[in-house]
């Protein structure tokens, strides 16, 4: 599904701030995995996530989605694979539109925004049964601006908003950092659902390695920009939760 | 009596600022002063053509279209060109100023005995109410279209623009692209101002805009501060309020003229009074923490 190739990424090259974030990475990913990325502050993961969404594009290297090219193309085009969950709760949701306005939006990603008016009674129904699932009684606020709710809260729905439309790569950028734990537990078991309900690709970093231990297929660490360990699916279920912290010893 | 009408007139037709600045600065978050300039560039096109003898029905697309082309300059300077937004608002306006000169040929142009949008009935006796009734239709109808616009699929896309940029572009809007197309409503907005107040007043001057982005930043600031009272959600009922906000504004400069005070300290006063607007909330706020 996503094929990353030789990638690098300089900030500020030639400046004495001149930071070397990725240092050729070669990856692949495959149709329905759920790869978690560990790593310490700097490591680059946040990086790679962003070279894949586009927000950032690489020095040198190549990526692809689904087959295609997609090195030099902006981030809001590959829109058309990707849904993102970033990690400030403020990022994925818009703060003064209500709710239903948000997930209208997220209902036409892959879509043209059109001059027309799609909010309508049916589709308000389709966004209440949909946030219904989450069981936040969050329902009957869809009116209410985004803003007034909490983090946990929005990150959820920010989830949701993920899979309104059609959805074939989730990207989540420690989703779960500014919640607290009882928050944090909700957002990863609904991501968790979405990506076996709906066979997404997806990428998870976090710095929770409980979570790295309890979700995913694969586990990667990074490094200095590297990628450290690779484990695959099968190694992975003989991995011990103690050997993720001694990787970070 | 009338001098109060007047006011009233004046404001309606600063509604379309006030709109505009509430599309650039609330919708956008992007303070444009390309304001100034486009309003007078609406106000000159206006004269221009007037005094060719075009028809009506070419003006005002001109003067849309006039405006749009400055706004959209200013984003364009903005986002491609990564220009602080207020910066690009200022080289746009500075631009117009000659754009405007050359124009007009010189920097007053009088609308003698021409016929204007506020002669098209007369059923009133006084011309004045003429020009209410028209103008009120004109402004209800400009209202509605950018409500109908900002409830659309695009309005809520551009809505999200200002709001939460990594979260629109993620769901696949180009926001470099929206923010253009913004900063070229407000300001074809703006540039509808300037031809209904030159109709109005009856002549084009080079220096009309002077100091206009105030008008609209104190009919958008008393607009918020209303809806933020009521915590009022509803597009309409905002759009409503900022016209409302425009004809407070020009009430009260019309209120400051008529107790005596000297004309000479009109801007003063109207920056005094938006000062006012602005910290009450504050000021309010923080006797009750």
């Amino acid at each position: 599904m996503i094929d990353i190739k030789n990638i690098y990424k300089t900030f500020n090259k030639g400046k004495p701030n001149q930071v070397d974030a990725v240092n050729g990475i070669d990856l692949n990913i495959n149709t329905g995995e759920f790869v978690v990325i560990i790593g310490s502050n700097g490591s680059g993961k946040t990086t790679l996530l962003n070279l894949i969404s586009g927000s950032v594009l690489p020095t040198s290297g190549t990526v692809s989605i689904d087959g295609n090219d997609v090195t030099n193309m902006p981030d809001y085009r590959r829109s058309q694979w990707i849904a993102r969950v970033f990690q400030n709760p403020l990022s994925g949701t818009a703060s003064d539109l209500s709710i239903l306005d948000n997930f209208r939006l997220a209902a036409i990603r892959t879509k043209s925004k059109s001059l027309s008016i799609g909010v309508n009674e049916s589709f308000k129904k389709q966004v209440k049964e949909k946030i219904a699932t989450l069981g936040m009684g969050l329902e009957n606020k869809i009116d209410q601006p985004m803003g007034t709710l909490s983090g946990g809260q929005r990150q959820a729905l920010t989830l949701l908003m993920s899979i309104m439309d059609n959805c074939q790569v989730l990207l989540l950028d420690e989703p779960t950092a500014a919640l607290d734990p009882r928050s944090a537990e909700v957002v990863m078991k609904t991501a968790n659902k979405l990506i076996s309900d709906f066979k997404l690709t997806a990428i998870l970093i976090t710095h929770n390695l409980k979570d790295a231990y309890n979700y995913g297929t694969r586990i990667i660490q990074m490094g200095e920009g590297l990628i450290l360990k690779d484990i695959s699916t099968t190694q992975k279920t003989k991995l011990k939760q103690n050997d993720l912290f001694d990787w970070f010893g | 009596m009338d001098f109060y009408l007047t006011a009233l007139l004046q404001g309606l037709c600063f509604s379309g600022i006030a709109l505009g600045i509430y599309i650039s600065m609330k919708i956008f978050n992007i303070p444009d002063i390309t304001t100034d300039g486009s309003y007078t560039l609406g106000g000159v096109v206006t004269a221009v053509l007037l005094t060719h003898h075009e028809p009506g029905y070419i003006i005002l697309p001109a003067v849309i279209i006039a405006g749009a082309t400055a706004g959209a300059l200013t984003g364009i300077i903005h986002t491609k060109l990564k220009i602080n937004a207020l910066l690009a608002g200022i080289l746009v306006m500075i631009s117009l100023r000659s754009v405007n000169l050359v124009l007009m040929g010189r920097p007053n142009l009088p609308l003698n005995s021409i016929s204007s949008l506020f002669d098209i009935i007369s059923i009133f006796s006084n011309p004045n109410q003429n020009t209410l009734c028209i103008l009120i239709v004109f402004v209800i109808i400009i209202t509605f279209l950018i409500s109908y616009l900002l409830k659309t699929d695009f309005g809520i896309a551009m809505r999200a623009t200002g709001n939460s940029e990594s979260m629109i572009r993620s769901l696949g809007v180009n926001t470099d692209r929206m923010k253009i197309i913004g900063l070229a409503l407000a300001n074809s907005l703006t540039a509808i101002s300037g031809y209904l107040i030159t109709q109005f007043q009856g002549f084009a001057d080079i220096n009309m805009g002077i100091g206009i982005v105030i008008v609209g930043l104190g009919s958008v600031i008393i607009a918020e501060t209303v809806i933020n009272w009521l915590k009022i959600t509803s597009i309409w009922l905002s759009l409503g309020l900022m016209l409302t906000g425009a004809i407070i504004f020009q009430l009260v400069l019309a209120v400051t003229l008529d107790i005596g005070v000297n004309p000479n300290l009109l801007m003063l006063v109207t920056a005094v009074f938006v000062l006012i607007i602005v910290s009450l909330p504050r000021l309010s706020f923080s006797k009750s923490s």
